[in-house]
């Protein structure tokens, strides 16, 4: 069995006085133990509504309204409050986009971090800050013990993260989910957080759900990918296979958008027109309306998610390939 | 911005808005028309009586037809003293608030527009001047007038000592208003275009930053005319405001206190009702004037 | 910025806001009333009164006479109360206890419902009784508080009897010789109404901003973050979000007790309390100056204290803040 199953996954909002719009229209996912999994999309497809429902943290008035989160034979959604709090930050961790924000800036880094396993483990102060120094370390911050009586204000955004970092790999979890981790960052500073997530993920043997809109960050880190538009899954694979042969057109767009794959003193290939927002979205396929090969089926059925692929007009391997 | 239309459409659409508008309407034209509507005036002594004082309203044993809320100690309707008290307090209200208003958009506009140690003291000012409060400031500028001057004169210059005093001490909230919106204006295109055709300072302060700066103050107007008619209530009430000869609210509420345990409660409680249903109506339409003109202001309403 | 030049810092501001305020002081002495007369009335002729205005003082330059002034004042003499015939400032400080009381009374009221009921309104945003709480603090806000206070007295003291409306009641005398209202039931029976009242003027401006500010610091990130790592509801509210509340609410305050400090004379006066702003009143009315002057500096050293106060208190739950005055 595996780790995490998410099937069909709706997150709906209230919208004027009866209506709803879905954020998530039906999303599944398969997640194995020590898996990377990158999930990519522009901003607005839903892929922080799916980071916070797993953990149940929809803001209010968002509400899961249909589909299962099974972790270990379990669903997620139908624990209590108190329940799925054990596995909250315990089980599960959690890294936010913007290390600046994240932290709360009334409380010390200590506090931060010792809150944190008290809330899990039976477990003096004392030794609580021997294992957050430990942790300290662990993510390369320089001078770890003088670090917990300070404010996060003191601290620079890498550090920051960093911190944040170790917070989430305090009580040894199976899954961490980063939210586009490296975003805020200075580009600099980037490339060595992200190189350390995945070091540390790889050395605890540590579950990953990668969240970000940089396909080039995923090819590196990951070994799955599934990608998002509008609210649904339009193609998941493994990563090799999707960066090479790529199958929905809105991927072979997204793959042609990275300058690494453009030639050298190419112009950068951009999709024409942007996402929908949710709360008007075309009839059928969501992307028809920006697709080269969209036909009057695209715009009247939308198109199910058959082996990895939510489309009528898939790229075959040739086409791809160019 | 919000064009007349939308926001009478606004206005039309809000029962709350309309009730108080309503409220306001009629108050106002109660006291503007006091005069010609108020069955005695209660500033001529000649329609006093001694033997007419402390009766009770007319539907009440004792209660006479010529005095529908009753009469005072000094044989005043109290129907009639409302009306024109109301009129007093709306004056002292609307005087202080321009007293406010021309002497914080001046001092807003330089403090924004100068930037400089000019706008570091102004700032500061405010700050120690808003800390102290309007009441307690009033209270002992008031306090020293009446020790210096004696009953009469006193009297006679109740009136504009207040407007003065409660304009003087108000002046913060709209140099504030004003310098945010004046910083936020300064380094727009418009103005840099003004500066490069050689326009001066003056004249690019009061043509072209100005008006826009006037939305959030005619926002604050109304409630600041609330809070003066409250101050001025306040200072009343001490015996530091209008006198009992010339009543606003507040000194009517003050002249009826001590009768209330005499059981002369309609003194006190008409014009303490009229005063705080007065200063609702306007706290509550500055809430809806705010909302509709300056949305940037509403948060976790929706 | 370091505690020392901080208090080294307010010290100066203090000193110029007391200067100010003596200078107001001074002038009224100088202008209100002749302390000639008060001292050898109208009946001597005029040359022994040039004589002894020599002789006082009167006629030096205005600098010289506040320097005597000011010197006087810094060891406490304040002139007599021509009423009491007493040290001006003694008359005020009698009066000191039961204004204290007075505050503290409406403080703990006011602290023990406006922050339940601030955070009450924020979690349960759009419930019935957030609502009701909602619509009556605007209400309140529009009520003045010298008609709660007279409502007060009327329903509660007259009509139903329930409790005493006037005056401070019983007061034992503390061995420094601070009279007490707080320590026989009498004493804090005649507490009651008058702390309610004191502190309803604060209530619903306090609720309304507890309210709000918490209302942001629930859907700021680092809140999320906190139930992220599976922290108690508990928590997280309290621990995460309600410090991040407590800013706000502690700056707003310091604005306020100018505010507080004028509404204890009108609550004062509505229930003639013996405290310091109902003895104020008294003085304006008998044209006390030296009393007058005296009030007007202890409130002013009041507030420069609080003030201090306040701003050491914000420093202490504000680690972003290293003691303000560090930024100007």
């Amino acid at each position: 069995m595996a780790m995490l199953e998410i099937s069909d996954l709706h997150v709906a909002f209230p919208k004027g006085r009866t209506g709803e719009v879905e954020a998530l229209r039906g999303v599944s996912l398969t997640l194995e133990k020590g898996q990377r999994l990158g999930v990519v999309g522009e901003s607005g497809a839903g892929k922080s509504m799916l980071a916070f429902a797993i953990l149940n943290l929809i803001a209010e008035p968002g509400r899961v309204s249909e589909g299962s989160i099974v972790f270990h034979g379990e669903n997620l959604l139908d624990l209590s409050e108190r329940d799925i709090r054990r596995i909250r930050g315990n089980r599960i961790s959690m890294i936010f986009q913007d290390p600046m924000v994240t932290l709360n800036p009334v409380l010390t880094i200590g506090t931060q971090m010792v809150e944190t396993l008290k809330a899990h483990r039976r477990i003096s102060t004392a030794e609580a800050r021997r294992l957050c120094i430990a942790k300290l370390k662990e993510v390369a911050i320089p001078s770890a013990e003088g670090r917990l009586d300070a404010y996060p204000h003191e601290l620079s955004g890498g550090l920051r993260q960093r911190v944040v970092i170790a917070i989430a790999l305090l009580t040894d979890p199976e899954l961490i989910i980063a939210d586009e981790p490296t975003t805020a960052l200075d580009v600099t500073i980037q490339a060595e957080i992200m190189a350390l997530i995945l070091k540390l993920c790889r050395e605890n043997d540590v579950a990953l759900i990668l969240i970000t809109h940089d396909l080039g960050v995923v090819a590196e880190v990951t070994e799955r990918i599934m990608i998002m538009y509008a609210g649904v899954c339009v193609e998941t694979g493994p990563t090799q296979q999707i960066i090479r042969t790529p199958r929905h057109p809105y991927s072979a767009g997204l793959l042609k958008a990275l300058p690494q794959f453009a030639g050298r003193g190419a112009r950068l290939y951009q999709i024409p027109g942007s996402m929908p927002p949710i709360t008007a979205l075309p009839p059928g396929c969501a992307y028809h309306p920006r697709c080269e090969r969209a036909t009057g089926r695209c715009s009247a059925q939308i198109p199910p998610l058959e082996h990895g692929c939510a489309c009528f007009h898939p790229l075959d391997q040739t086409e791809a390939a160019s | 911005m919000i064009t007349l239309k939308g926001f009478i459409r606004r206005f039309l659409s809000d029962p709350v808005a309309i009730g108080a508008g309503a409220v306001l309407l009629l108050l106002v034209l109660m006291a503007a028309l006091a005069p010609f509507l108020a069955p005695q005036n209660p500033y001529d002594l000649m329609q006093l009586s001694i033997m007419d004082s402390e009766m009770p309203p007319a539907w009440h044993p004792g209660g006479d037809d010529r005095f529908l809320l009753g009469t005072d100690a000094q044989g005043r309707g109290v129907l009639s003293t409302i009306m024109y008290g109301t009129g007093i307090s709306l004056l002292i209200g609307i005087g202080a608030v321009i007293v406010q208003g021309v002497l914080g958009v001046t001092l807003g506009l330089i403090a924004g527009y100068k930037g400089g140690w000019i706008d570091a003291f102004l700032m500061r000012l405010a700050d120690i001047q808003m800390s102290l409060s309007t009441l307690m400031i009033a209270i002992i500028a008031l306090a020293i007038f009446q020790a210096a001057f004696d009953a009469n004169t006193y009297a006679d210059y109740a009136l504009y000592m207040l407007i003065v005093i409660i304009g003087v001490a108000e002046w913060p909230k709209f140099a504030r208003t004003v310098r945010s919106s004046v910083l936020g204006e300064r380094n727009k295109e418009y103005v840099d275009a003004a500066r490069v055709i050689g326009l001066s300072q003056r004249r690019i302060m009061v043509t072209h930053i100005l008006p826009n700066t006037l939305t959030p103050v005619l926002v604050i107007s109304t409630i600041q005319v609330a809070e003066a008619i409250m101050t001025e209530a306040a200072l009343s009430f001490l015996g530091l405001g209008m006198p009992t000869d010339r009543p606003s609210l507040g000194s009517l509420i003050r002249s009826g206190f001590e009768f209330i345990f005499s059981g002369s409660w309609w003194i006190t409680l008409y014009p303490a009702i009229v005063l705080v249903v007065l200063i609702l109506a306007l706290n509550l339409m500055g809430d809806w004037l705010r909302d509709v003109l300056n949305p940037k202001l509403r948060r976790g309403d929706e | 910025m370091h505690i020392i030049a901080f208090l080294l810092r307010r010290g100066v501001q203090a000193v110029i806001v007391m200067f100010v305020i003596s200078l107001i002081g001074f002038s009224i002495q100088d202008n209100l009333g002749d302390p000639l007369r008060e001292l050898v009335g109208q009946s001597v002729s005029e040359e022994v009164r040039d004589e002894m205005r020599a002789e006082m003082g009167l006629d030096d330059p205005f600098f010289v006479q506040y320097a005597r002034f000011l010197g006087r004042a810094v060891q406490g003499d304040l002139g007599d109360s021509y009423f009491f015939k007493r040290p001006a400032l003694d008359v005020i400080m009698d009066k000191f206890p039961a204004t204290f009381e007075l505050v503290l009374g409406a403080v703990i009221i006011f602290l023990s419902l406006s922050i339940p009921g601030g955070i009450y309104c924020a979690i349960h945003r759009d419930s019935l009784i957030t609502r009701i709480i909602m619509s009556a603090s605007i209400v309140g806000i529009s009520v003045p508080v010298f008609l709660t206070a007279i409502g007060m007295v009327w329903l509660f003291g007259v009509e139903l009897g329930w409790l005493p409306a006037f005056g401070r009641g019983q007061t034992v005398a503390l061995p420094w010789g601070w009279e007490t209202g707080l320590l026989s039931w009498d004493g804090i029976s005649h507490l009651i109404l008058p702390s309610i009242t004191l502190s309803s003027i604060m209530l619903p401006l306090f609720i309304r901003l507890i309210r709000a500010e918490m209302m942001e610091a629930m859907s700021t990130d680092y809140v999320r973050f906190a139930k992220a790592k599976g922290l108690s509801t508990a928590r997280v509210r309290y621990v995460h979000a309600f410090r991040n509340t407590l800013l706000p609410v502690v700056t707003v305050g310091g604005l306020m007790i100018g505010t507080l400090i004028a509404y204890t004379i009108l609550t004062e006066t509505v229930f003639q309390w013996p405290g310091m702003g109902f003895l104020f009143l008294e003085a304006v009315n008998r044209v006390d100056t030296p009393l007058i002057i005296a009030y007007i500096i202890v409130v002013g050293l009041i507030f420069v204290v609080v003030n201090t106060l306040v701003d050491f208190l914000y420093t202490l739950i504000n680690p972003m803040v290293k003691l303000p005055g560090a930024k100007a």
